[in-house]
């Protein structure tokens, strides 16, 4: 596969996509596997298919389509969470639902032949363009830029939100910025993953440096990096046994936390025997 | 200036009055300790007071101006339960969190001097030892302590306690009070609590709140106040004290 690798071009672009991928996924995961924030990407992931399907339906790149939904609902939860408090939950599966079937709505209307949307929901890491990882790119600085320059903010608000908001610490333009993040992050996993997938390796990565890591910033860099291999690793499984990556992906990284997991409660099962 | 100052507030959860026209003053070096049945609106007051909840109507003011305004100058220390005790952070960390600025800071670091003065008040609560330690691993009252490390880090005018001795053992709530009661020559202290050893230690004002406020004066409880509070008669045995903090209630049939 390394002499395949040096060969093709796609290869490179879903290697590159990939360690973009997953510093996205590694920030991001971290924030809302301890900020407990992972219905809402899940509902901001699904509400983007809607943009998907308008996109085909008015004839734009279907990604920018996704990207517009995507961040409507990211803002959308956002304010009706400053006002309404507790029912954010409903917002969010309903606005789970609805994207879904925004999308399936606009794609009927469409003259013709429906186009294929796979590609949309798993994602294809082999198809990823040039255009595509200058997306990525961007979208990475932006969002590690924004994590690493405000971090003791971020850990303030992640930490204890209240008293954050009481010392007037920009707490809520930190959430408004995170679920701006957050909706930049799902569009790029929707290229790699898909829609249907994004959250697994949203929250795999972050997971598993959760069980064997305490400190914030060890947390924050490994996931980076099991990110990294989880989607290396995936993408060589797929390529060797010939199936989709995104899924290959996904598997790999849910069996690594399973194992991890397992793993971890036994030890310590042990110290307390 | 009054430090506290509420006039006439209402403030409504729905449909549900949570607290009825409350008037309050809090006086420069008061230790008021507020206390009440469950759902008496206690924490609603306090949050009420931290400008956390939507009032119905009414004003509070603090240092003479609007909560909002002036919630700065307040060190609020939050109910342990409400605060995630498995982030991962250690104990410095947090402390030093409450010198954070107003607003974003870009490329923050905190200085030797913030450094220095969050060890120094590690010092005061008892915890120096404990600086590099991961919240996770502390107990109930180291917890706490921190927690009040962190809003002294803040350089309060006023000190809110949300029941600082919850999930507290007898030795650590004892120091705590202990603390407290040194704070209280530098500042105004109000804390809610159910704990009423607290009120026999340092406490100079006491409230007591069940949705109106059914008293507000010194520290000694009479059988009446408490009675009206809880409508119906309480006994109460303070562990640590040798005494009772009211006077043996009648059986009914010393009444008939």
């Amino acid at each position: 596969m390394l002499a395949d690798l040096l060969k093709y071009q796609f290869l490179q672009n879903a290697f590159i996509a990939g360690i973009l991928a997953s510093v996205l996924a590694g920030v991001i995961g971290f924030i809302i596997v301890e900020k407990k924030m992972i219905m809402m990407s899940g509902g901001i992931a699904h509400a983007s298919y809607g943009g998907v399907g308008l996109g085909y339906l008015i004839g734009i790149e279907p990604i920018y389509g996704a990207l517009g939904f995507s961040l409507l609902s990211a803002v959308s939860v956002g304010l009706i969470k400053r006002k309404g408090g507790t029912d954010s939950d409903i917002v969010i599966g309903l606005f789970w639902s609805l994207g879904m079937a925004l999308g399936i709505i606009f794609i009927s209307l469409m003259p013709g032949y429906p186009p294929n949307l796979t590609s949309y929901l798993f994602g294809n890491i082999l198809a990823v363009t040039r255009a595509d990882l200058m997306m990525m790119l961007v979208v990475a600085i932006f969002v590690s830029v924004l994590f690493i320059s405000l971090f003791n903010n971020w850990k303030a608000y992640l930490f204890d939100e209240e008293f954050s908001g009481i010392r007037g610490t920009g707490v809520v333009l930190l959430e408004y910025l995170l679920l701006i993040m957050i909706a930049l992050t799902v569009v790029v996993l929707i290229r790699i993953v898909g829609i249907i997938l994004a959250l697994a390796i949203l929250i795999a990565p972050a997971a598993t440096a959760k069980l064997l890591f305490r400190k914030m910033s060890a947390r924050v860099m490994m996931s980076v990096v099991f990110g990294v291999l989880f989607i290396f690793f995936g993408i060589w499984l797929a390529y060797t046994l010939n199936t989709a990556a995104g899924a290959m992906i996904v598997l790999v990284a849910v069996i690594t936390y399973v194992i991890t997991y397992i793993a971890t409660s036994s030890k310590l099962r042990k110290k307390i025997k | 200036m009054n430090v506290v100052e509420i006039k006439d507030l209402n403030v409504y959860y729905g449909q549900l009055q949570a607290l009825e026209k409350i008037n309050l003053i809090v006086r420069e070096k008061d230790f008021l300790a507020i206390m009440g049945p469950n759902g008496g609106g206690k924490s609603t007051l306090l949050k009420a007071i931290l400008g956390l909840v939507p009032i119905e109507s009414g004003t509070i003011n603090i240092l003479g101006g609007s909560n909002k305004k002036k919630r700065h100058l307040i060190g609020y220390v939050p109910q342990f339960s409400s605060v995630d005790k498995n982030f991962p952070i250690t104990v410095i960390e947090v402390v030093l969190l409450g010198a954070l600025n107003k607003g974003l800071s870009f490329f923050h670091k905190f200085s030797e001097e913030e450094i220095k003065k969050a060890e120094q008040l590690l010092d005061k609560v008892g915890l120096v030892k404990l600086a590099d330690r991961d919240i996770s691993k502390l107990s109930g009252g180291e917890f706490q302590k921190m927690l009040i490390a962190r809003a002294l880090m803040t350089e309060p005018k006023l000190l809110i306690l949300d029941e600082p001795t919850a999930s507290v053992d007898a030795k650590s709530s004892q120091d705590i009070y202990n603390l407290l009661g040194s704070l209280n020559k530098e500042m105004t202290i109000i804390m809610v609590t159910h704990n009423v050893m607290a009120i026999s230690s340092n406490v100079k004002e006491l409230a007591c709140l069940n949705v109106g406020l059914v008293y507000h004066g010194d520290p000694e409880i009479s059988e009446e106040v408490v009675n009206s509070l809880f409508g119906c008669p309480v006994e109460l045995v303070a562990h640590g004290v040798p005494h009772r903090v009211l006077k043996e209630h009648q059986e009914d049939n010393h009444v008939s």
